[in-house]
């Protein structure tokens, strides 16, 4: 009878710690946000797993604690304990039993994984590359090239993965899925996002010295936004010539907000017929408008003011913001530009 | 070959060697020295001391630097002569001098003088070829560094002594195989030194261990601490990849001379054997051990590596030099557990006592078996792998790098087969103290103990089926990853035989709690963590988001823990007052107990925590928004209790060894042979061999023997 009870207890305890732990282990083990449409059976087996976990754990600790707390040795005790040395039949339970749990996991990930990696209907193809220490994504279908990952939700994606050097893995933690880069291959992974919102791509394969630094931001846009973040990345200034490029740059810069190209005057000189004009300058000299002079008055808008033109009013900080550009253009096109080479090349096609 | 040989170990030579090591040291502090007073803070405060012995400042400021440079050489030059003297044997009068006398003639002094001069020798042999070819020639030039550093290997056992034997045979010489302590020399001096009897390499294997353990642990708790915090604080990214790489393989050096000291001085006493099947064996694993250990360790002064302690290509291919000596002292390792092996398997078949059958064994032999045969098995393969690398990096041919048609896969095949059953090397031998514990403490029979001996032998052999889990990632075809997925999951099975006749052992038992015993629990809660925490690792679908995360982090140091540095501690607690004669203090190995379990707990259940969140493993920095940072200081909290506990433990057992020598040969009541015998364990174990007449844990059988200590002459 005595037996029976200590049976009794144990259940009983393991029964109410394998529910508590069940709970401590979610709170404790927490997911990130599920973004990907991968990430709900996965979930799903890890939910599964720390039941598993919550009962094995509870199970053997509440034996031995309760081993511990009730049959003690009183130390004038001399006595050995019971000699019961193995019961076949329990043996055999405790093989047989965990052989059916753990083949019963093994058929529940192999269905998983193949609800996971199987090919959906009209996917789209974005390669990704890894080198050290940065990434590239390549969206062949739309000619686009980018270093953040965008992807419209709801869209289901297989990524081709490359690596230029050494190997790398591709996690992104939202997603739940991971791929290693293995240079030489081409290897493939299928996500199909769900959530909106910004995530962090982190190489998970220790790829050299900067490793923890391989990131690459990845959003999860509306389709609206995918189209116009292609749009977006899909105008490379490299492609333009260097006066197309200078009509650009004009634009972005805002210098059309005070130069005209039509001979209307403005706040500052209009630009037709600019280039090589004489002009005479407030303080009575006259200058040749040649590279040199242009160049000058971009950087040092106050320095030399043509006659009928009034100082401080173009701002002085065309040096910073043309340096940004030019930096922001080499990351993303890896060209190396001059913008105001650029902006003279298109003064000269403004005859007069 | 004799006579030469008596020139090197003559009386000048140790004295010679002595004075550069004297040189050496001196040079070190002299170092110091210049380094220190010239620092302008402290060279201002000593100026203004020698103002008060009335010296005018213009002469201070000008006999300083002259000062300095006075004192350094002397402290070289006063430590040659110190060392010349105490090798010359003029100093006896003095400890200090005596020590240094006797430490001159140890082959630890020996082995790194060989070492040192032989990797020079090699270095110069392949500049000055490369000289004569008009190739770049440097002392750092890679193929002069690798050529040095496997001559550096035959130099250390050459050096050491270890060799002589068999170099004597070669040459028609019989050599006698000296037993016993040397004549005329202190105690400690045959742990220093080249010595065939089990239980003293047990020893020079634990000791070892034991500092080794430290010096990893001293990697992790410095990169632990960079890690508290988000940001580089004080490490750049080299260095903080050099020093988990080292952890890591430093860590393994350690545990597998863990796993060799238990097998080495355990297995022979417990089968009833004098000594191992081949006792000069035995010494070389040992003694290529040292060496190896100190080629890792160079690797991270020339440059470091920062592959991890896997050494995947293609990064190995293009990581710093320091790689070559990580890869060749992670190989030499590789002699060192073959050859163990050998003598574990050799002994544990051929020199049982009388009576014992297989069943009869003590249940931590079974679990040494199954160990020394997968190192035995499995060691060539990594070794393979290894050398592969230093040969595409040295000599240029191609077996890895897929840009001149290698398979970076290929090489993790290669390693993973032996590195994942590596893993049951490190853990099979401490779940066997642990089973072999539990009875002693729990005055019970081992609950199925043949399910318990041949679980060992199972999980030996799933372990070789499953080796490519650590690759669900890598880009395997679905066709090979399920059927590693099943396989994987089937490890669950022997190892639960384990965790539930454990507990089966102390169901109804009559439980006492010194501190073995707690450690063996402690053990058996900390290798949970690691069971648990393994399954989901081995499905692939959840594995797709913990591979090469944290999580696995704190799977795998559970593992290793419970499975190695928990027994390990349960281990030495307990063999302690056989080994010493004396016991240690019960108080302190409690504190030990207390401060180490918990620790355990919250960093393990931390780094899992941080994994599953998203945090890299091998990552030297992390972003707040990951929103882990007060775990992450907790980790490093629980790393840094864990450092303090073992220190406790290891000042325990130092001064313990002060205490009055216990009178009791048998303090726990065991029943193993081991016990029988006289403290301090003679020098061949057994004055008489033993019968075995029962079976080993029948303890509360009332009137049963497991072995006979003095079998009546005539039965024989």
């Amino acid at each position: 009878m005595g037996k029976l009870k200590h049976a009794i207890a144990v259940a009983v305890l393991t029964l109410v710690t394998t529910v508590g732990l069940y709970f401590l282990f979610r709170g404790m083990f927490a997911l990130p946000t599920a973004a990907s449409s991968q990430a709900e059976p996965i979930d799903t087996m890890f939910q599964s797993h720390f039941l598993m976990m919550a009962f094995l754990f509870a199970f053997i600790m509440v034996i031995m604690i309760y081993s511990v707390a009730v049959f003690r040795r009183r130390p004038d005790d001399m006595e050995d304990g019971p000699h019961v040395h193995g019961h076949t039949g329990l043996e055999i339970a405790w093989t047989v039993i965990p052989t059916i749990v753990v083949v019963g996991f093994g058929i529940y990930g192999t269905i998983v994984l193949g609800d996971i990696t199987s090919e959906q209907d009209n996917e789209m193809v974005v390669s990704v590359v890894g080198q050290q220490w940065s990434w590239n994504f390549e969206y062949p279908e739309q000619d686009v090239q980018s270093a953040r990952l965008v992807l419209p939700v709801g869209q289901p994606v297989l990524l081709e993965l490359e690596s230029n050097d050494v190997l790398h893995s591709f996690w992104v933690p939202e997603f739940r899925v991971k791929q290693d880069l293995v240079p030489g291959q081409v290897k493939q992974l299928r996500i199909t996002p769900t959530e909106l919102g910004n995530y962090r791509l982190r190489c998970a394969e220790i790829c050299g010295t900067s490793h923890s630094q391989m990131m690459a931001d990845v959003q999860v846009v509306s389709q609206a936004d995918f189209e116009q973040f292609l749009i977006d990345s899909a105008f490379r200034y490299s492609d333009l010539s260097p006066e197309e490029r200078g009509q650009q740059f004009y634009l972005d810069l805002g210098c059309n907000g005070c130069h005209s190209l039509d001979g209307t005057a403005g706040a500052g000189p209009t630009w037709q017929g600019v280039y090589l004009r004489e002009e005479m300058l407030t303080d009575g000299t006259t200058i040749t408008v040649d590279d040199e002079y242009i160049r000058n008055s971009i950087l040092n808008p106050n320095d030399q003011i043509v006659q009928g033109f009034n100082p401080n009013v173009m701002p002085q900080n065309f040096g910073e913001r043309i340096s940004t550009l030019e930096a922001q253009i080499s990351a993303s096109e890896g060209a190396d530009l001059d913008v105001i080479a650029d902006i003279i090349a298109f003064m000269q096609t403004l005859d007069q | 070959m004799t006579t030469l040989l008596k020139i090197v170990r003559s009386r000048f030579a140790f004295a010679v060697v002595a004075a550069v090591f004297g040189g050496v040291i001196g040079a070190l502090l002299a170092a110091i020295v210049q380094a220190v007073f010239t620092l302008e803070p402290i060279a201002n405060f000593i100026k203004f001391l020698l103002q008060f012995l009335l010296i005018p400042t213009a002469v201070i400021d000008s006999i300083y630097p002259v000062l300095i440079n006075v004192v350094s050489v002397l402290l070289i030059v006063g430590h040659l002569i110190v060392g010349l003297g105490s090798g010359l044997g003029l100093f006896q009068n003095t400890r200090l001098g005596r020590f240094l006398y006797f430490a001159s003639e140890t082959s630890f002094v020996w082995g790194l003088t060989g070492q040192v001069t032989a990797f020079f020798i090699g270095n110069g042999l392949v500049n000055g070829i490369r000289a004569l070819a008009g190739l770049e020639t440097g002392l750092l030039n890679e193929p002069a560094v690798v050529f040095g550093a496997i001559l550096s290997i035959i130099g250390s056992l050459m050096g050491a002594g270890v060799l002589t034997d068999w170099m004597l045979w070669i040459g028609g010489h019989e050599t006698p195989l000296k037993h016993g302590a040397p004549e005329g020399k202190p105690e400690w001096f045959r742990y220093l030194t080249v010595d065939v009897n089990h239980k003293v390499i047990g020893i020079q294997y634990g000791i070892t261990s034991i500092l080794v353990l430290f010096v990893g642990g001293i990697f992790a708790i410095v990169f632990r601490l960079e890690l508290a915090q988000p940001g580089m604080q004080f490490l750049n990214f080299d260095q903080y990849n050099t020093l988990f790489s080292a952890h890591g393989i430093v860590m393994i050096a350690s545990i597998l001379l863990g796993v060799g000291a238990m097998s080495n001085y355990l297995v022979p006493l417990m089968i009833g054997a004098s000594d191992m099947a081949f006792p000069r064996l035995n010494a070389f694993s040992y003694w290529i051990g040292v060496p190896s250990i100190m080629l890792i360790l160079a690797g991270m002064a020339i440059g470091g590596w920062d592959t991890g302690w896997v050494g995947y290509a293609p990064l190995s291919l293009r990581a710093p030099l320091g790689v070559q000596l990580f890869l060749l002292g992670f190989y030499m390792n590789g002699f060192s557990s073959i050859a163990s092996a050998i003598n574990i398997i050799v002994s544990t078949i051929t020199m049982r006592a009388k009576g014992m059958s297989l069943f009869r064994m003590p249940i931590f032999v079974w679990a040494a078996v199954a160990a020394a045969l997968i190192q035995f098995t499995a060691t060539q393969t990594v070794g393979v792998a290894l050398s592969m690398t230093i040969a595409e990096r040295t000599l240029g041919f191609t077996f890895f790098n897929p840009a001149n048609g290698g398979d970076p896969i290929l090489y993790q095949h290669l390693f993973w087969f032996y590195s994942h059953p590596v893993v049951y090397v490190f853990v099979l031998p401490g779940l066997g103290v642990i089973s072999e514990l539990l009875p002693v403490f729990s005055r019970k029979p081992l609950f199925g103990y043949r399910w318990i001996a041949l679980s060992s032998l199972g999980i030996a052999l799933v372990g070789f089926l499953v080796w490519a889990h650590h690759m669900f990632v890598s880009g395997m075809s679905d066709a090979l990853r399920i059927p590693f997925m099943i396989s994987t999951m089937f490890v669950a099975i022997p190892t639960g035989v384990k965790f539930f006749s454990w507990v089966a052992t102390i169901w109804e038992g009559k439980l006492s709690f010194e501190t073995p015993m707690l450690f063996v629990l402690g053990s058996i809660s900390v290798f949970l963590i690691g069971g648990i925490s393994g399954p989901i690792l081995g499905t692939i679908p959840t594995d797709m988001h913990l591979h090469d995360s944290y999580w696995v982090v704190g799977h795998f140091h559970a593992t290793m823990f419970g499975g190695f540095i928990f027994p390990f501690c349960a281990a030495l607690y307990y063999w302690y007052p056989k080994i010493t004669g004396h016991m240690y203090k019960e108080s302190l190995g409690k504190l030990h107990f207390w401060l180490m379990v918990p620790g355990f707990w919250v960093m393990s259940f931390g780094q899992m925590s941080v994994g599953i969140l998203g945090m890299n493993r091998r990552y030297a920095d992390y972003e707040p928004s990951l929103g882990i940072g007060n775990t992450q200081i907790l980790i490093t909290l629980s790393a840094l209790v864990i450092g303090w506990s073992l220190l406790i433990m290891v000042y325990n057992f130092i001064a313990s060894t002060r205490t009055e020598p216990v009178a009791d040969t048998n303090p726990w009541r065991s029943r193993s042979p081991e016990w029988q015998t006289p403290t301090p364990i003679p020098e061949f174990n057994y004055d008489t061999p033993f019968e075995v007449v029962g079976d080993p844990y029948d303890y509360g059988l009332a009137s049963s023997q497991y072995v006979n200590m003095a079998p009546a002459a005539a039965g024989d």
